[in-house]
């Protein structure tokens, strides 16, 4: 197998580009070849109206990546480079909306919203619909077939996964994410509870006053200054301000549960994303109405 | 009350105090008390005085009687030494563990049932003996334990839940404390921790008798209108007669303090007190001041709390008696025990 030593260096475009040096060639048995996905484009002639970018591939739309020829769609990595397959999913759906779009001779850029929906999930007093136990342990460590054992096979597979007990632990350390915590000013009597039970010392009640000082008045200092602190509305009490650091919160509920009023609730979010199908059978507000 | 338990985890920027402890390892077991209970705010601030005070885990004793505050010290700092006792009894207990170890910090938490109804006796001679303990009252005005029942510390006038008006006169542990004798007395709130902490910890720091008696609501039988310990009512009626800060031995006081409107008080374990007037001229360090000041504002609707009198020169329970001021497991066993020779002698005199 021959491989060339190269030298990576930036032009004076900022161009990342590569100078050979040597050929280094391996004697082997067998060559699995496992990277190197293509993503270049010399076969597209370069006078039909498509423009190609820096990066050598076609400029797209961020919305509705249609490319700089009407009708032609790109996504994945063809059309920003290397990113995860979430996202090129993603573009995939996107660029179906456009081409229904398209098709049906309407405005591309015309798109229905993102939604979102928030449902509670309390299902009783201390029952809620998702599995709120967080569990503070450290990863575990994948359990793998010993190094002596694993050479006697090619078709071993290494990893053995977890036994059953262990990822049900496993699975407890998940934060929660969509699940919101979500405070109805007007409800709170303002007797700590949350504050003295969050296991991550993110709620503070006090006085209103600049972000900077609002950060420090939490129990542990909510120093993540990328993260937004949230500030409730004025208490009905005191006209003092609940206060939350939501980058430590770990969705365990126990401020919702020891909440007397029910001013905490803990709230499953759900993205409502707009499919192709959807802009399909959307119906025009405006146009009903005037049906009617 | 939770089924989950609470997870600990412990931040990189958790801070720590000097034992290198952070508050959740002062933390007890979870509370089974009403959500929103007051009870459980005064569990958190004491958390934070014990933590705040560098205070061994090994050199707290908790005591308690009966009652919902009695459970409460089983809520905060596991792993010291602690004496759930019979009903109103608690200080008989303290003073028995006080005097086998004078080294111990005590924190006795009560109620208003278990300390103004079946504990009179024993809390005014524990204020007599001027034990050197911390006296927490969780005071909240109804039998919580037995369906919300009027305590002895309800007011005149205030109303249960379906609506009955309390007609008995209530008793203020405050002004019975100061009059007879004791050394550290204290309003506060469970919903106010900037007024609370501080207080505990001069508490705390005070030799001899520290009553505090702290408005704890609660929840379930008494956060309704017509109630005068409800959430709501408190925060109405509430005055701050004075600004209570505790300043830790060794600290440089960099906050102003002018000079004739603040009164600094050494405390005898460490520490000092310092007392800014809130308003017209009051002396904690009087005890006819005090409980006029005291009279005056329930007359007027009022609650007055903060620290409302102090004298740290009275000598306590083991200077008065006169006892060993070593643990009694650090005496050796002969002087514990001089045997029946010198017992012979003992009675002889007596003869």
């Amino acid at each position: 197998m021959r491989f060339s030593v190269l030298d990576w260096f930036k032009d004076e475009k900022g161009k990342l580009t590569s100078k050979k040096i040597n050929d280094v060639v391996i004697p082997c048995d067998t060559v699995i070849l496992a990277i190197g996905q293509e993503n270049s484009f010399p076969w597209v002639e370069r006078d039909i109206g498509l423009e190609f970018d820096q990066w050598e591939v076609p400029v797209v739309d961020s919305v509705t990546y249609e490319s700089t020829i009407q009708g032609v769609f790109f996504g994945g990595d063809a059309a920003f480079g290397p990113q995860n397959i979430i996202e090129a999913v993603e573009h995939g759906h996107q660029a179906a909306i456009s081409i229904h779009k398209y098709c049906e001779k309407e405005s591309l850029t015309d798109r229905l919203e993102y939604g979102m929906n928030l449902i509670t999930a309390k299902m009783g007093i201390h029952e809620w619909s998702y599995s709120n136990d967080y569990g503070y342990e450290n990863r575990f460590e994948v359990p793998t077939v010993p190094m002596n054992e694993r050479f006697k096979d090619i078709n071993i597979e290494v990893e053995l996964g977890f036994e059953p007990g262990q990822f049900q632990e496993e699975v407890e350390r998940c934060l929660n994410c969509d699940i919101q915590t979500d405070f109805a000013a007007n409800l709170c009597i303002e007797c700590d509870a949350c504050i003295d039970i969050c296991p991550v010392n993110c709620l503070m009640i006090t006085d209103n006053d600049d972000e900077d000082n609002l950060r420090k008045k939490i129990k542990t200092p909510a120093d993540n200054l990328e993260q937004d602190l949230f500030v409730s509305e004025d208490l009905p009490q005191t006209g003092r301000v609940m206060l939350k650091d939501e980058d430590v919160c770990i969705h365990c509920g126990l401020c919702a549960e020891r909440c007397p009023t029910a001013a905490w609730d803990m709230k499953k979010f759900t993205l409502k994303v707009p499919y192709a199908l959807d802009e399909a059978n959307a119906i025009d507000v405006n146009a009903t109405k005037k049906a009617v | 009350m939770s089924y989950i338990k609470k997870p600990k985890i412990i931040r990189d920027n958790e801070s720590r105090n000097k034992l290198g402890m952070t508050v959740t390892d002062y933390e007890g077991v979870m509370s089974t008390l009403c959500a929103g209970c007051g009870h459980d705010s005064i569990t958190g601030a004491i958390i934070q005085t014990v933590f705040d005070l560098n205070i061994e885990p090994h050199r707290l004793i908790k005591l308690s009687g009966i009652g919902c505050s009695s459970k409460t010290p089983a809520y905060f700092a596991s792993q010291s030494h602690g004496f759930n006792s019979v009903h109103g009894r608690m200080p008989s207990v303290a003073t028995g563990a006080h005097s086998a170890n004078s080294e111990l910090f005590c924190i006795g938490v009560s109620g208003d049932g278990d300390t103004l109804s079946i504990g009179m006796g024993q809390f005014t001679h524990a204020i007599r003996r001027n034990l050197n303990m911390l006296y927490v009252i969780e005071n909240n005005g109804v039998y919580g334990l037995t369906k919300g029942q009027f305590s002895a510390s309800a007011d005149v006038g205030s109303t249960a839940k379906k609506g009955a008006a309390n007609l008995q006169i209530p008793i203020d542990p405050c002004q019975v404390a100061i009059s007879i004798g004791a050394t550290f007395v204290a309003r506060s709130f469970s919903g106010d921790k900037e007024q609370l902490v501080p207080l505990l910890k001069a508490g705390m720091m005070h030799r001899g008798f520290a009553m505090l008696d702290v408005i704890s609501p609660c929840v379930t039988f008494n956060d309704h209108e017509g109630s005068t310990k409800s959430y709501l009512s408190t925060r109405e009626t509430k005055r701050e007669a004075l600004y209570t800060d505790y300043v830790e031995p060794f600290t440089v006081i960099e906050v102003d303090y002018d000079q004739g409107s603040s009164i600094e008080v050494d405390l005898h374990e460490g520490g000092k007190v310092i007392l800014r007037k809130a308003e017209k001229e009051f002396s904690p360090l009087n005890k006819s001041d005090s409980i006029r000041m005291i009279r005056e504002s329930a007359d007027a609707g009022e609650m007055l709390t903060g620290l409302l009198y102090i004298d740290e020169n009275q000598p306590d329970f083991t200077e008065v008696e006169n006892t060993v001021r070593k643990p009694l497991n650090e005496v050796p066993f002969d002087d514990l025990c001089p045997g029946s020779k010198s017992l012979a002698a003992l009675q002889k005199n007596y003869k």
